[in-house]
């Protein structure tokens, strides 16, 4: 029997769930509706149960008595109009449903054995004069998502569906296959192997006298796939005439081995780069991308995104301990209708809101705060979002390393294995089209961030009792790539019906690629798994043995004692042939806009400030819990209101010292239209300028690289990724600051009528670097008025890619460049001077520059300012708006005391620098040019333009 | 180890913690650097008296997303303390020990009934319902002291400016009888209020609190409940703008935590 409970907020009660909803309905462009009311429903499966024993349940277990009412008679209804529509939304069999679980748990601790299974639904009870068309819109576009959720329209239940198949080995016919249809098994397969990787497998075979089985060339597939072994990066490339083998050692990872940093302790290896700390601890910092899963389902694509990337701290060294995230998100515009939007494309608006509550749900269960993190949006990114997380951990200076030994146990812990995401990998090296929706349902994952956290303490005590030699996680291609990847000097052998299942039902070869969230891998010595076990228990984790590491050389895949596969590690791992591709780059010319002959040059400013791009962020950052842990000590907001902008957030881990970690960012795709060289210089140097404002130190600094590419089987495309590569490579150098870790995601390519739409090539650059002190670090937010301003840096004109020609809509081509030595020196000496406690505030000129720098300086502080155009440090003839917001690098505009100035001019000797205003009482920024005072606002019109701009 | 203990007779705090709980360790240091001794301990050691709640003297349920706040927030933790434990909360508050909860700790003392406890009954009567804003909110908050009555508040003074961090935070109680009651009994003992000391609306009140209602006790005074987080609020590096406006100590969330250990300290060492 199934019984029915339908709770909801009481009548008289507000309802903040469905306003909210009702809010979206309005933005989307329907107006009928009066109210949505949103009712929670539980279905308990039980063969008998008795009337009062129902009741008790709905009473005190599943409601609240203060706020809800319940009923499990009849449907919960808030009014007695006629125009009311019930909508009811249900996990389709299979979907983690992580309310149900803990129902259902919680019943069986609590003795209430007669309840068997538990299901949710949701119910909302909608209000108004709406037409059918328009509920079906509102329910496919905002209340549910059709790859995890059903609609119940007339039926009214679906079933708790356990397919049971049978066991069933298959070999898949390669030897005698031609081009073609090697080609289309891959296809079919969803492979995503090229031909000549299918070729080489087919030699392989060929050799060893037999065909393969499924399982094994989906292991194949897996490994080698762009996700795993990013074989763009490592192949051949023939630039402009030039042949580039491996791209990634000859530019990123070559910067590294020449400044050679005598603080990194682990580069490109691990699952994060890991710098030093103190004597005691190190850093690790990793940055992934989840672009294709956030597309179709931004929240649970977004939070799998923030789960993945904790879970790869936690698999860095023997375990890293999470202590904060990053979150920068690249959007489509939000103002586009919804007539103009494709089909198979989700409106921006609506993976805004999901991505952003997916990441908040994720990182704010785990209690780890969110902390940096930046948003772009633009028309290049409607079809395919741009979504990168990350996380810094903190680990023991002892655990850094590991390596699984033979005779090792193989040990799966954390979730249990479902279907989700299967194909996620090879699936994020594929295009996505209009189909997309329907063909990669499977690809989506779903997290449970409550089993990550359980998972991470009970990981990290197990790591502090020594009772593994190896950790990594189970993310992008399931234990397939986790077992091969640990075991790969070694060798191993696994028993697939060893592993947890979520439900019967899974093929063995599922069950071996399936990305089910929250699972961790380790190698444990047989004499640890008894205390293994007991810490486990303690965390309530499940675990299990399914295997051992052996030093065969072979992969060895088992079922019921059934040989399923075996593969030579070293095929698997080393014989990937090489992708061979073409590419150039070429300056390409673009439009330069009319400026206007008058200047309102206030006006301007209020336009940049609104600019969604640049305009606060705080709505999103205050959904973010980026302080649990209570290690901040530089926050995202800060100044007065405590609502002004930060350039980076500084974290202080131990209370009894002052030594911090300051973690910031860089990304502008626009320049990279013009010329991406100068992208990547410019990202790393924003990244590394703001670190320095955060009291970073620039000689105790490390930096990730983050490729969101398009279609690299395009020659430009790819062209544009080797010159990024080059000016990475430049400008580290030049910085002598090393790459630590890196990720690349390719292909963001939607496929529209058979035209492809490449995203924007998006290079993001993360920077971790150690405070000395944290009681020095400043802030951008003024601090005492009748204090000097200072400008760090000479203005050029370099107006191409600016935000001011984007006013524009014009691109213009004078990308701003950097003075490689001239960089080096400003970081330096900036942070001695902010070292020896001469700076009041400090932020970094970047989009908007110095008209939208001090804005925001002025919003922090909620002090006034006069600015003297004539006295900014310039090189060539700059117009007053070129000087005003022209975005050139190696600047900043500093606050200092007046009886600090000689001390500071002292000290910063040999960069260029000007005073050129003062902070004041007046709530007012004015800004004089030669002739007149161009410019006086309000500091209150200044924060509403700046604030009210994104507001979902 | 135990002659050292009793040379300095510090107070023993038990942190506890659930499936979900995760400000447990920023909540341990806060009292450690407060000077008592402190400890995490997981509800199934308590349940299987693995550990002896008697042991300890102030009993701290923190915040974090107990059971992932699936059902509601705070609701399965309080079954399952309902269930297992009552009995020794009760006995643990008679024998004049201190109980304090968190955020989410707070949300599960309302659900468990021991807040507010109106006449000594154990029994919901008031609730942390979704903020207005339906929104998880983190910001720093300013608390006004509005009664005298738990020993966590002796020697406040002024207003206290302390972060909140969550997304059901909105306190109500079942009718108007039982606000009259707890304003009547001094059990209201915190309320939100700007800058200036007044009660106003969102973003003082950050998530529409019934007469801006940010903690109650019980009849005792020596079971306390907030929404707002105190132990992120005890080093001046941990507040917003510290680097302009060095933090007055009686502002500090270790107020409250100082209070606790002292009293400790004073009655029952």
């Amino acid at each position: 029997m199934y019984y029915r409970i339908e709770i909801s907020t009481k009548p008289s009660l507000q309802d903040p769930i469905g306003e909210e909803i009702k809010k979206d309905v309005q933005h989307l462009g329907s107006r009928g509706i009066k109210s949505i009311r949103f009712i929670r429903i539980f279905i308990l499966k039980a063969k008998k149960i008795k009337k009062e024993k129902l009741d008790l349940i709905a009473k005190d277990i599943l409601s609240d008595p203060v706020s809800d009412i319940y009923s499990f008679t009849d449907h919960i209804t808030h009014g007695n109009e006629k125009t009311i529509t019930f909508v009811e939304i249900a996990y389709l069999p299979g979907v983690m449903d992580p309310v149900a679980l803990t129902t259902l748990k919680l019943m069986k601790k609590i003795g209430i054995k007669e309840i068997e299974d538990v299901q949710t639904r949701n119910r909302y009870e909608i209000t108004g004069a709406v037409n059918e068309k328009e509920i079906e819109f509102i329910v496919k576009k905002l209340l549910m998502n059709n790859l995890i959720q059903i609609w119940l329209r007339d039926k009214n239940s679906i079933h708790f569906r356990k397919k049971i198949l049978s066991f069933k080995k298959r070999t898949i016919n390669i030897i005698n296959k031609n081009d073609e249809e090697l080609f289309d098994l891959s296809r079919r397969g969803l492979l995503s192997l090229d031909l000549v990787e299918m070729k080489s497998i087919q030699d392989y075979f060929f050799n060893n006298g037999r065909e393969p089985f499924d399982i094994e060339l989906e292991t194949i597939a897996q490994t080698w796939s762009e996700h795993c072994i990013h074989k763009t990066f490592k192949g051949i490339i023939d630039y402009n005439g030039k042949r580039i083998r491996n791209l990634l050692k000859t530019t990123i990872m070559k910067a590294t081995e020449k400044v050679n940093r005598d603080y990194c302790v682990s580069v490109f290896k691990d699952n994060a780069g890991i710098i030093k700390y103190n004597r005691d601890y190190n850093i690790s910092f990793k940055v992934e991308t989840h672009n294709h899963p956030s597309a179709l389902e931004p929240y649970g694509g977004a939070g799998t995104g923030i789960g993945g990337v904790i879970r790869d701290t936690l698999g860095t060294g023997l375990g890293a301990k999470p202590i904060a995230s990053t979150d920068i998100f690249c959007f489509g515009p939000m103002n586009i209708s919804i007539k103009n939007l494709p089909s198979g494309v989700l409106h921006p608006k609506r993976i805004f809101k999901g991505v952003i509550a997916g990441v908040r749900d994720y990182g704010n269960r785990m209690g780890i705060p969110t902390v940096n993190g930046a948003i772009l949006f633009d028309k290049e990114y409607l079809y395919n979002p741009v979504v990168y997380c990350g996380n810094i951990g903190i680990i023991p200076a002892s655990l850094c390393f590991k390596a699984p030994r033979d005779g090792d146990v193989i040990v799966v812990c954390g979730g249990k294995t479902g279907k989700d995401g299967i194909h996620g990998v090879t699936f994020a090296s594929q295009e996505l089209d209009e189909t997309s929706e329907i063909t990669s349902s499977g690809a989506v994952q779903i997290g449970n961030p409550i089993t990550e956290k359980k998972l991470v303490d009970a990981l990290i005590e197990a790591r502090d009792e020594h009772l593994y030699n190896a950790i990594t996680d189970c993310g992008g291609g399931g234990l397939s790539s986790a077992v091969g990847e640990m075991g790969k000097e070694l060798g191993a052998v696994v028993h697939l019906e060893k592993v947890p299942l979520k439900y019967k039902g899974l093929k063995y070869d599922e069950i071996w690629i399936s990305e089910s969230q929250e699972r961790m891998l380790i190698a444990v010595p047989q004499k640890d798994m008894d205390r293994l076990k007991q810490v486990f228990s303690k965390h309530n984790v499940d675990f299990a043995p399914i295997g051992r590491f052996e030093n065969t050389g072979k992969l060895k895949l088992l079922y019921k004692n059934e040989k399923v596969g075996e593969l030579d590690m070293d095929f698997l791992h080393n014989k990937c042939p090489l992708s061979r591709k073409k590419a150039y780059w070429k300056r390409e010319r673009f439009a330069e806009p009319v400026l206007p002959k008058k200047l309102r040059l206030g006006e301007i400013l209020l336009k940049l400030l609104s600019h969604p791009n640049i305009a606060s962020k705080e709505i999103v950052i205050r959904q973010y819990d980026h302080e649990v842990q209570g290690m901040s000590a530089l926050k995202p907001l800060v100044g007065w209101e405590n609502d002004g902008p930060s350039d980076g957030a500084v974290l202080r881990p131990f209370p009894d010292s002052k030594r911090g970690i300051v973690i910031t960012c860089g990304i502008n795709p626009y320049y990279g239209k013009i010329d991406p060289y100068w992208m990547a210089a410019s990202s790393i140097e924003e990244a590394m300028r703001n670190s320095v404002a955060c009291g970073g130190n620039p000689n105790k600094a490390a930096i990730l690289d983050n490729f969101s590419w398009g279609d690299v089987n395009n020659p430009k495309i790819l062209g544009e990724l080797v010159r990024t590569s080059y000016g990475c490579y430049d400008t580290a150098v030049a910085l002598k600051v090393p790459f630590i870790s890196g990720k690349d995601s390719l292909n963001n390519v939607f496929s529209l009528k058979g035209k492809k739409k490449s995203i924007l090539s998006t290079l993001l650059i993360s920077c971790v670097s150690i405070c000395d002190d944290v009681t020095k670090s400043p802030s951008s937010n003024f601090k005492q008025a009748r204090n000097l301003i200072y400008i760090i840096g000479k203005t050029k004109k370099e107006m191409g890619g600016s935000h001011y020609f984007k006013l524009f809509n014009r691109t213009g081509n004078a990308v701003p460049e950097l003075d490689f030595k001239q960089s080096y020196k400003t970081l330096k000496k900036i942070h001695r001077a902010i070292k020896k406690g001469y700076v009041s505030a400090i932020h970094d000129c970047s989009e908007g520059g110095i008209g939208v720098a001090i804005s925001e300086m002025i919003i922090g502080g909620r002090l006034g300012a006069v600015m003297y155009l004539e006295k900014i440090i310039r090189e060539g003839n700059l117009r007053d708006d070129e000087l005003l917001f022209s975005e050139s690098n190696s600047r900043f505009i500093v606050e200092i005391p007046e009886k600090r100035r000689k001390a500071f001019e002292n000290c910063i000797k040999g960069i260029p620098y000007a005073p050129i205003g003062e902070v004041q009482y007046s709530k007012k920024l004015t800004i004089y040019t030669k002739k007149k005072k161009a410019v006086e606002l309000d500091i209150d019109t200044i924060v509403k333009k700046w604030k009210q701009r994104i507001t979902w | 180890m135990e002659t050292k203990d009793y040379m300095v007779k510090k107070p023993h705090v038990l942190v506890l913690k659930s499936a979900g709980t995760n400000c447990d360790e920023e909540t341990r240091i806060a009292f450690e650097l407060t000077g008592a001794n402190a400890e995490i301990v997981y509800t199934q050691d308590l349940y299987t008296n693995k550990k002896k709640l008697e042991r300890f003297h102030i009993l701290i349920f923190p915040g974090g997303f107990s059971y992932g706040d699936d059902i509601a927030a705070g609701k399965v933790w309080a079954t399952e303390i309902k269930h297992f434990f009552i009995d020794k909360l009760k006995q643990f508050i008679k024998e004049g020990k201190l109980i304090l909860g968190i955020c989410n700790g707070f949300q599960v003392l309302v659900k468990l009934g021991l807040l507010p406890a109106l006449n000594g009954k154990i029994d919901q009567s008031v609730s942390l319902i979704c903020n207005d804003s339906a929104r998880y909110e983190d910001r720093w908050v300013y608390l006004k002291k509005c009664s005298t009555k738990t020993v966590f508040v002796n020697d406040l003074e002024g207003l206290l400016l302390i972060p909140v961090a969550h997304t059901e935070g909105k306190f109500i109680t079942k009718d108007e009888e039982i606000l009259k009651k707890l304003f009547k009994k001094d059990q209201v003992i915190f309320q939100y209020v700007d800058k200036n000391g007044k009660i106003t609306g969102h973003p003082a009140n950050p998530n529409g609190s019934v007469r801006n209602i940010a903690g109650i006790c019980d009849e005792t005074g020596r079971v306390l409940g907030m929404m707002p987080h105190p132990e992120r609020a005890v080093l001046q590096t941990q507040y917003p703008d510290w680097r302009r406006n060095k933090i007055k100590s009686s502002m500090m969330g270790s107020t409250i935590i100082e209070n606790a250990v002292n009293y400790i300290k004073t009655t029952l060492l």
